[in-house]
């Protein structure tokens, strides 16, 4: 399972790297998003630095959806599935292999977004260890709910729509958690973001099991 | 079986129409006003009613899932049960939340407080709206009902996690609750929602009933397809068949 | 000896729409054997259900000894299938997708460079993306990625078609040498003539199950079927 996993992310990020879609595609995405931000609230900059974790969080949820298409749309143009499933590699080292490639990316986007916060938004940032950890789980959490409903969605002439549709409430907690972090660790909120981070850590755990258990039953199935 | 009624639903319907009749009048005219929110507190005999029926119907859904998805007791039966089941949760869903926000409104003057029950509920509405619009793609129905069963249960699954995160993002905003358990509810109060109870549980039950077989006369419909196509796909050859024809497959339709 | 691939009055589905509706089929090791039926007759659906792609509701189905009914999963990794689309990722190299594939079935890497030559894919070819090649290019290249895994069994759903003469060739000389080697092939084509020259026998098929085993005769053209 592991080593097909390797193979899977590794084919995923070399793919991602020949064709550079998410560095010339959804970064600009991003910053535009933070952009619209700004306008959507008016320039306010003490509102802005205060709901900075939330924008952030929501502008990297909407660049995982963006991922996860792009990860289920290289694989094929029609019949996403049969070239993974003749392909003999085990179900749940693509499952791992494609979290772990979406999770890269978004780490890329994520640092990429948490410069662009800083600037447009001027937040300061403070204690490095719950926001890093924090922001791993998130994009742990996000990419695998991702995945894992990106195959479902795959071979749907509808998955466009239906994705975001799927993915946006379970990952509710994610924001919710990860927001809940980011503002304690940048000392916007008083919260203990510690157990929030336990929290975080459930959903991967859940979402994790669930990938590895399912991704089977989906790839052939559903 | 032409159309879904029969002795049972009429039966059903029937003491339901009776006992929604009942608990308005319990609700409306004979239960007193409370002493705090006044009026408002009539909506004790809608919210919590719809939103048990609510939590009913997903969870028969995500159970029928995990019984359709169980190798053991894979029939097409919970599938359908699992269909019915969400589409009635998501409509006690949607009172729960309108008789909610209304409850807030009259209240705190807001349509929308987040409380910790109703966000969950907001976000189990949406999920299951989602596990709905999946049920309506896909063409083939075995894996249509897999995916549909996997989505469920994932559904399940998240709803402890789910229901920590709205009660502790609550508590860090003292916000409002709405169902503060009231201990004076006594006498006629604590009668009309007994009845809201029994009456919900029997519309329920009664939407459950044609659902579930509606479902089974599409399923039917499918069926008796099945045969006439492989008499044609045959013909399409204009061949012998080898001797020993396949049976016919998958002939399964048991309500 | 058993044979290699055994259906027995095989059903499978498409949805509710039976592909299948009941193939008999035998093929022993090495053997080479063609498909041949009208458009619509199931022939890709036959080398689907052999690839385990295809689920085979009733009847028997057997390919390398796994039960496909069951367990359509198992000989994945064992059977190699040329379908109409070519399975390569386009922002890779050509080298690139068959490495990935050869791995990804647990073959050994050395193969990968001969597959390459033989199919003539030379010089700055392996290096290029597959999105730049031509349609005939992308066919060899798929075909490299079937004679680099070396499967134990071929499906190949018109194998010929997008290739010139000369690929031709090497194709029907690469199959002849997997056969040689104890691989077997089954085919699907609407060329008669490469097909009859490359397979010991003729399967055909029409509305979803086999009406004749054909030993070699002369061509039988579609119409004669319907």
């Amino acid at each position: 399972m592991w080593r097909d996993a390797l193979l899977v992310g590794g084919k995923d990020l070399r793919v991602e790297m020949r064709s550079r879609v998410t560095t010339t595609q959804v970064a600009p995405y991003a910053i535009l998003v933070l952009l619209l931000f700004g306008f959507a609230f008016d320039q306010n900059h003490t509102l802005l630095s205060r709901v900075t974790p939330g924008l952030f969080w929501v502008a990297v949820l909407l660049c995982a959806l963006l991922s996860v298409q792009r990860s289920f749309a290289v694989e094929a143009a029609d019949g996403a599935r049969d070239g993974l499933r003749l392909s003999g590699l085990d179900p749940a080292g693509v499952f791992l292999g494609k979290v772990a490639a979406v999770a890269v990316q978004l780490a890329a986007l994520e640092v990429i977004l948490g410069v662009g916060v800083v600037v447009l938004f001027g937040t300061d940032l403070t204690d490095p260890g719950l926001l890093v950890l924090s922001a791993a789980a998130a994009t742990v959490g996000l990419a695998a709910a991702g995945v894992v409903y990106g195959m479902m969605a795959a071979g749907l002439r509808v998955r466009e729509t239906l994705l975001p549709l799927l993915v946006l409430p379970v990952v509710a907690p994610v924001i919710l958690g990860a927001t809940q972090c980011w503002m304690a660790a940048l000392g916007l909120s008083a919260t203990d973001g510690w157990r929030w981070l336990i929290l975080l850590g459930a959903f991967d755990a859940i979402y994790l099991t669930l990938g590895v258990v399912g991704f089977a039953t989906l790839l052939e199935e559903a | 079986m032409n159309g879904t009624a029969d002795r049972v639903t009429r039966v059903l319907g029937a003491a339901s129409l009776v006992a929604v009749a009942v608990t308005a009048w319990l609700g409306l005219v004979v239960s007193p006003p409370d002493v705090t929110q006044g009026q408002l507190v009539r909506l004790i005999y809608v919210h919590p009613g719809a939103a048990t029926a609510c939590y009913a119907g997903f969870g028969l859904c995500a159970l029928a899932s995990l019984a359709y998805l169980w190798p053991r007791t894979r029939s097409r039966r919970w599938d359908r049960l699992a269909a019915a089941s969400a589409e009635v949760g998501v409509l006690f869903c949607a009172i729960t939340l309108v008789s909610g926000s209304i409850w807030g409104r009259g209240s705190w003057g807001v349509w929308w407080t987040w409380d910790a029950r109703l966000t969950l509920t907001a976000l189990l509405f949406a999920v299951f709206v989602g596990y709905l619009a999946l049920r309506r793609t896909g063409g083939d129905p075995d894996s249509r009902a897999r995916r549909c069963a996997i989505a469920a249960v994932m559904a399940a699954v998240l709803v402890p996690v789910d229901h920590e995160a709205t009660t502790w993002w609550q508590t860090l905003h003292q916000g409002n609750t709405l169902l503060r358990s009231n201990p004076s509810i006594h006498g006629w109060q604590l009668v009309s929602m007994l009845a809201s109870f029994v009456a919900y549980a029997l519309l329920f039950s009664w939407l459950l009933v044609h659902r579930y077989r509606v479902e089974v006369l599409e399923d039917r419909f499918e069926e008796d397809g099945f045969a006439a196509a492989l008499m044609e796909r045959r013909a399409e050859g204009g061949v012998i068949a080898p001797a020993g024809v396949a049976p016919r497959v998958g002939a399964e339709v048991e309500l | 000896m058993d044979p290699v691939i055994c259906f027995r009055s095989a059903v499978a589905l498409v949805g509710r729409f039976p592909v299948l509706a009941g193939v008999d089929l035998e093929v022993a090791a090495g053997e080479i054997v063609a498909v041949a039926g009208a458009n619509g007759a199931g022939k890709t659906s036959l080398l689907r259900a052999c690839a385990g792609l295809l689920p085979v509701v009733a009847g028997e189905a057997w390919v390398l000894g796994e039960d496909l009914v069951s367990n359509p999963r198992a000989v994945r990794r064992r059977v190699g299938m040329l379908g109409h689309s070519s399975f390569l990722y386009d922002d890779l190299s050509v080298a690139e997708n068959v490495r990935f594939a050869v791995r990804a079935a647990r073959g050994s890497l050395d193969k990968v460079a001969p597959s390459l030559e033989r199919l003539g894919l030379t010089g700055r070819l392996p290096d290029t993306p597959v999105a730049a090649l031509s349609a005939g290019q992308r066919r060899r290249a798929a075909i490299a990625v079937l004679v680099a895994r070396d499967p134990e069994v071929w499906l190949l759903d018109e194998p010929h078609a997008g290739l010139d003469s000369e690929h031709r060739d090497v194709l029907d000389a690469a199959v002849r040498e997997a056969s040689a080697r104890g691989a077997t092939v089954v085919l699907a084509s609407h060329e008669h003539e490469r097909a009859r020259s490359l397979a010991a026998r003729t399967v055909t098929l029409a509305g979803g199950a086999t009406s004749v085993d054909v030993m070699s005769l002369p061509p039988r053209s579609p119409a004669n079927v319907a």
